[in-house]
């Protein structure tokens, strides 16, 4: 909402300075975006006389004047045409800026003559494009300064244009008056009487208007209109002109002007049509769908059915509320006119504006609430103002609706500023800025005025009071402790097992990245997402249309970032969100990692190698363990298509149950996602492994042996496709009181075993730990149980002990 | 004897190697060696000369013995010390790699955040990112159609034909959780809701996609100057400046009333921000008394309860503390920011230890 602060003081009678008025509306919830404030600028020049206009010795274009000023008589170079002797000149000084050309000025010498300041054009202090010569003004006194004389001949030059941003809860400040209004709550002047007027019609309007049955509810409340016949639409007066251009409107006829006029000054929007134009009489009604309307934008929109639009015997006229019509709008050539002033449905006007895409002024403030009380009294003083200034005759008002009754009032309770924002403001203090806002008050009943929509309660009327008190006086108070002594936990067990897993992968040497929640739809797809129900309707770009199904996805597109900036190892991961469905409970976390490339930079010590499934494994074992899941899990093969298919496994609880999974990335979705190298990745899904469940903090007692634990090594021949687990596994089950842990060491493949143990062999060892607990293992022991371990391998995985 | 003594004496002083003292040992002290042998002659001596001539040679064969022992040590010595200074290492080669991981500033931000507010009682709520327009919307006091709807920008997930609820919305503020955090415990209640929330926006300063932490705090008479309180303390114990002042000032939002903007004291001294001194302000959240309606909405009976919310950047807030400049770059993963902006993963914010080091 943009005003300037002449056409303010038409409203508010106040000698506070703009700095005071700037910070007052800030305060008040106006909030000051924007401030031009020409005065600021021009402060420092000052009014001076040529006394005398030579010709420059050296250049024929040049005069050297003679200038009275208030520092006395000073010799000034001047190129303009008209500098002369005996004219009165606006002086800008050596130090000092013109706004104009950007520069500060000293006393310098043109062409071997010296010259002590300089004579303004208009352009040069931004008050216009004039700049064929100096301003010569028609009066003035030496050494005044220039901004005083010009508020006094021509304000509007050094008016302050202030843009303030109006939440959606107060479309009264969408009019001048509003602002006004609430300056005056606060202290800051007087609220003038409101504007009136009375014109009696002279003649019955020839254009009637009817509001169908179906679009009186939710559709158009009350709609007046009177003919206005014989006027003359030239350009509005300079003052008006002035004002819509200092707000950036483009002025453009008189009867235009008068409506943007009303919508700013009053946040009363207002149409004009062309009487001669209408055919007929005018109907508000909803329309069937499919008429179209060329509007005053000169597009053409199509209605869907159930628009409220107004429209004559040939058709759609106007759309009410939000835009008239091209055909019938007002032009130069308009005599007869047809003002309307109506009162429309907020919601649907948003409706039909959203659904039009029109962004005017109009439908602006109609969405947001008008004053409908005002309805009666707008179109007198818009009539007033159109015979002011085009003249003509103006028939009696017709009117079709009722204006909407909008009174209710609710309970001022005078303490509850006290217990709910906690400042001390004397009741009759809080009663006096009610009423100043416009709030009628009866005992302890406030009615609310007819222009704010948006009191809805005793809870508005407090916002109200500590609003204009100022909410900046506020103090703070200390807010007692929920609970007393030391605070217990806060943290639920999934959040802290999310913390943990993070820091536990950023200790493996992992960066933190933070990746969009959206992907594109074709790497989605790689990740099994894409549907539909993961898709964003209105997305801001098509690299960013689908919810993500796996963090895996944008941690790859980081790592191809990353790579073409010369980076080739990296170890990135996230913590984060990712979507299965569309719903609001189809989200799960998950903890993903990314290793490309090497383990290393090139290292003196050899360590340096090609990352591989192992190291992804471990790290998703790590974190699995760290937020204390069980530690017997099984690997499973595992079947996503982003994975290697002969490479990659998930770490269950059951088939169904999937803690983690690993592998190496499909080299057809490194191709597609560009990034080069090899990549290993894991995910964990962090809520799937179960919590424990609470028990005290106290640990099972130590149960470590006095005697003398043994290993034994075994290697056994098996076929190729022979999974490591199976010997492990078939191994411990052999005597779970005696062996405690089974680990493989050594796995023998490739042409070389084959040569030795025979085609699709190879050879896997393992060493068993037996840790006795009665009595020391003797030789004998210790052969039945490697008898027992041996069978037992080879029966599970059809090997044989390696000779 | 004694020059016996001399002679195997210096023989042990002049060897040079193990094998040389072995040769020397065994003509001195082995079974047939020079001492040996006199020791056999004791038996033709008389007694008295033999108690004269036997601790005799008993000593020598000690002295021998001792003077064996030693030379075998500084010889064992010299070969140790040879062997090591043959090893010697640059040590100013690089040591083996140990890869440095870092956590992201938002992470670390929030951790800092949730750490404050637990002290004052603040639990943690969380709520979904994908939000039905009840949450998002209706429940703060946003109906349909209500121009503040539009003010959010707004993403919209896709319906399908013929399912005709309201589209989802991915949550455009982190304020939908307040409603299911009330939902499920009622009043009295404190929480805070961290989070991602969603705009469609994308320019120098916003990005469609950025982390809001939501404050509520509801009770039988918490106030909107507890609410300022609350807020300096955070402020105070997050930039971990003594006494940061903030400015309230009148505003707009459905969910709250009064609402208002909050603004942080600081000012600009050659281009840099410093907070906490000053005469300027710097917006930094939003918040007010929640809206009786939402309360309703939530369940909770607003003539018996009352409180305040507030919801502000987590990014902003980051930006502000640690002198990151661009938003946009939080969700670049450019390897260098993150570890130039990163923290150490064992960096735990605590109040105990400091938030930052």
């Amino acid at each position: 909402m943009k005003f300037t602060l002449s056409w303010l003081k038409t409203h508010l009678d106040t000698d506070a300075s703009l700095d005071d008025i700037l910070y007052a509306l800030t305060d008040l919830g106006l909030e000051v975006e924007e401030v031009h404030n020409p005065a600021e600028r021009l402060g420092d020049f000052t009014i001076a006389k040529v006394l005398s206009a030579e010709k420059h010795p050296e250049a024929d274009r040049l005069k050297v004047c003679n200038v009275l000023t208030d520092e006395g008589e000073k010799q000034i170079v001047c190129g303009a045409p008209n500098a002369r002797e005996g004219i009165t000149v606006v002086l800008a000084k050596p130090g000092m800026y013109i706004p104009g050309l950007d520069i500060t000025i000293s006393v310098g010498k043109i062409r071997g003559v010296e010259s002590h300041g300089m004579m303004a054009s208009e352009r040069e202090m931004e008050l216009s494009d004039e700049h064929d010569g100096i301003i010569e003004l028609p009066s003035g006194e030496v050494g005044d300064r220039f901004v005083d004389y010009l508020a006094e001949h021509d304000p509007a030059k050094v008016d302050a244009m202030i843009e303030i941003a109006i939440t959606p809860n107060r479309p009264d400040a969408l009019g001048v008056r509003g602002i006004a209004r609430d300056l005056a709550a606060r202290g800051l002047g007087k609220l003038k009487p409101a504007p009136e007027a009375k014109v009696e019609g002279t003649f019955k309007s020839p254009i009637s208007v009817t509001i169908d049955e179906d679009t009186r509810t939710d559709g158009c409340e009350v709609f007046m209109g009177r003919l206005i016949k014989g006027v003359k639409n030239g350009p509005s007066p300079q003052w008006l002109q002035d004002w819509l251009t200092a707000i950036g409107l483009r002025p453009i006829s008189a009867l235009v002007d008068i409506t943007n006029f009303f919508t700013y000054d009053q946040n009363r929007p207002l149409h004009v049509f062309d009487a001669d134009k209408v055919k007929g009489n005018l109907r508000v009604h909803r329309t069937k769908g499919g008429e179209t309307l060329m509007a005053l934008d000169e597009k053409e929109y199509t209605f869907d059915a159930g628009m409220v639009v107004i429209s004559d015997d040939e058709g759609v006229e106007s759309i009410g509320g939000i835009m008239g019509g091209l055909e019938t709008g007002c032009t130069e050539e308009t005599v007869n006119v047809f003002l309307e002033a109506a009162v429309w449905d907020v919601v649907q006007i948003a409706k039909t504006g959203r659904a039009l895409k029109i962004n005017s002024d109009a439908r602006y403030r109609n969405e947001r609430g008008i004053d409908p009380a005002f309805n009666p009294v707008a179109i007198e003083l818009a009539t007033q103002m159109i015979l002011d200034l085009c003249g003509g005759e103006p028939s009696e008002v017709v009117v079709a609706g009722e204006v909407p009754d909008t009174n209710r009032a609710y309970k001022l309770d005078t303490d509850r500023v006290q217990s709910l924002v906690g400042m001390d403001i004397p009741a009759d203090t809080q009663r006096e800025t009610l009423t100043a806002l416009g709030f009628e008050l009866d005992g302890d009943m406030a009615s609310v005025p007819s222009w704010r929509p948006d009191v809805q309660g005793s809870a508005d009327l407090v916002e109200e009071v500590a609003r204009v008190a100022s909410l900046t006086k506020l103090e703070g108070r200390p807010m007692a402790r929920a609970s007393v002594g030391v605070p217990g936990p806060i943290l639920t067990p999934m959040q802290k097992r999310e913390s943990i897993a993070r820091r536990t992968v950023a200790a493996l040497g992992y960066n933190e990245c933070v990746t969009y929640s959206f992907i594109d739809k074709d790497t989605a797809e790689l990740f099994a997402g894409g549907s539909d129900a993961t898709m964003l309707a209105n997305p801001i770009s098509s690299e960013m249309s689908h919810m993500r199904p796996d963090l895996l996805a944008g941690l790859l597109q980081a790592a191809a970032r990353n790579q073409a900036r010369g980076v080739a190892d990296l170890a990135l991961f996230e913590v984060g969100p990712a979507f299965h469905g569309g719903e609001p409970e189809e989200q799960h976390i998950q903890v993903a990692g990314l290793l490309v490339g090497a383990t290393g930079p090139k290292d003196v010590h050899g360590e340096r190698r090609t990352v591989d499934l192992f190291d992804a494994k471990a790290d998703a074992e790590a974190v699995l363990a760290a937020i204390g899941a069980p530690a017997k899990a099984q690997i499973l093969r595992g079947k996503n298509a982003w994975w290697h298919p002969g490479r990659n496994g998930n770490i269950c609880l059951g088939p169904k149950k999937i803690l983690a999974s690993f592998g190496e990335v499909h080299p057809k979705t490194l191709e597609k996602m560009g990034v080069k190298g090899a990549a290993v990745a894991f995910t964990v899904y962090l809520e799937e492994a179960p919590f424990k469940r609470k028990s005290k903090a106290t640990r099972a007692a130590l149960g470590a042996s006095d005697l003398q634990a043994v290993e034994r090594d075994f290697a056994f021949v098996v076929d190729t496709g022979v999974e490591a687990a199976s010997v492990v596994n078939a191994a411990a089950g052999v005597d779970k009181n005696l062996i405690t842990n089974v680990h493989l060491f050594d796995q023998f493949t490739g042409e070389t075993a084959e040569r030795q143990m025979g085609e699709g062999k190879k050879s896997l060892a393992i060493t068993v730990r037996l840790q006795p607990k009665d009595k020391t293992l003797k030789e004998k022991d210790i052969e039945e149980v490697s008898a027992k371990i041996i069978a037992k391998v080879e029966k599970a995985t059809g090997g044989t002990l390696r000779g | 004897m004694d020059d016996l003594r001399q002679k195997y004496l210096e023989a042990v002083a002049s060897v040079t190697d193990e094998a040389a003292l072995e040769d020397v040992r065994l003509a001195a002290v082995g079974k047939k060696g020079e001492i040996a042998l006199k020791m056999r002659e004791l038996g033709k001596m008389t007694p008295e000369e033999r108690q004269v001539a036997g601790p005799a040679l008993n000593a020598l064969k000690d002295e021998i013995n001792s003077a064996l022992a030693a030379k075998k040590e500084a010889l064992a010595d010299a070969a140790l010390d040879a062997r090591l200074s043959e090893e010697w290492l640059d040590v100013t080669l690089p040591a083996r790699g140990r890869p440095q991981g870092t956590i992201h500033p938002v992470s670390q931000v929030t951790e800092e955040v949730v750490a404050i507010f637990a002290d004052m009682g603040f639990a943690v709520a969380e709520g979904p990112q994908i939000e039905n327009d009840f949450y998002n919307f209706d429940a703060l006091n946003i109906p349909p159609h209500h121009p503040a709807r539009q003010e959010f920008d707004t993403f919209y997930m896709h319906r399908d034909e013929g399912d005709n609820r309201p589209p989802h919305v991915l949550r455009t503020h982190t304020s939908p959780v307040q409603i299911r955090a009330m939902e499920k415990t009622g009043a009295p209640i404190r929480v805070i809701a961290p989070g991602r929330v969603y705009r469609s926006d994308y320019d120098q300063t916003h990005t469609p996609m950025f982390h809001q932490i939501e404050g509520l705090a509801i009770g039988k008479d918490i106030s909107m100057a507890n609410l300022k309180w609350v807020l300096e303390e955070f402020f105070s114990a997050f930039f971990e400046i003594d006494g940061i002042k903030t400015r309230f000032r009148a505003s707009h939002f459905p969910f709250t009333e009064p609402s208002a903007e909050v603004d942080i004291q600081c000012s600009w001294v050659d281009g840099q921000l410093r907070i906490g001194e000053g005469d300027g302000w710097m917006e930094v959240l939003g918040s007010g008394m929640v809206h009786p309606k939402v309360l309703e909405a939530a369940g909770v009976d607003p003539e018996a309860w009352q409180g305040f919310a507030f919801g502000m950047g987590i990014d902003r807030i980051a930006m502000l503390k640690y002198g990151i400049p661009d938003l946009r770059a939080f969700f670049e993963s450019d390897l260098r920011w993150l570890r130039h902006y990163g923290f150490s993963a064992l960096d735990m914010p605590t109040l105990a230890g400091g938030l930052s080091r």
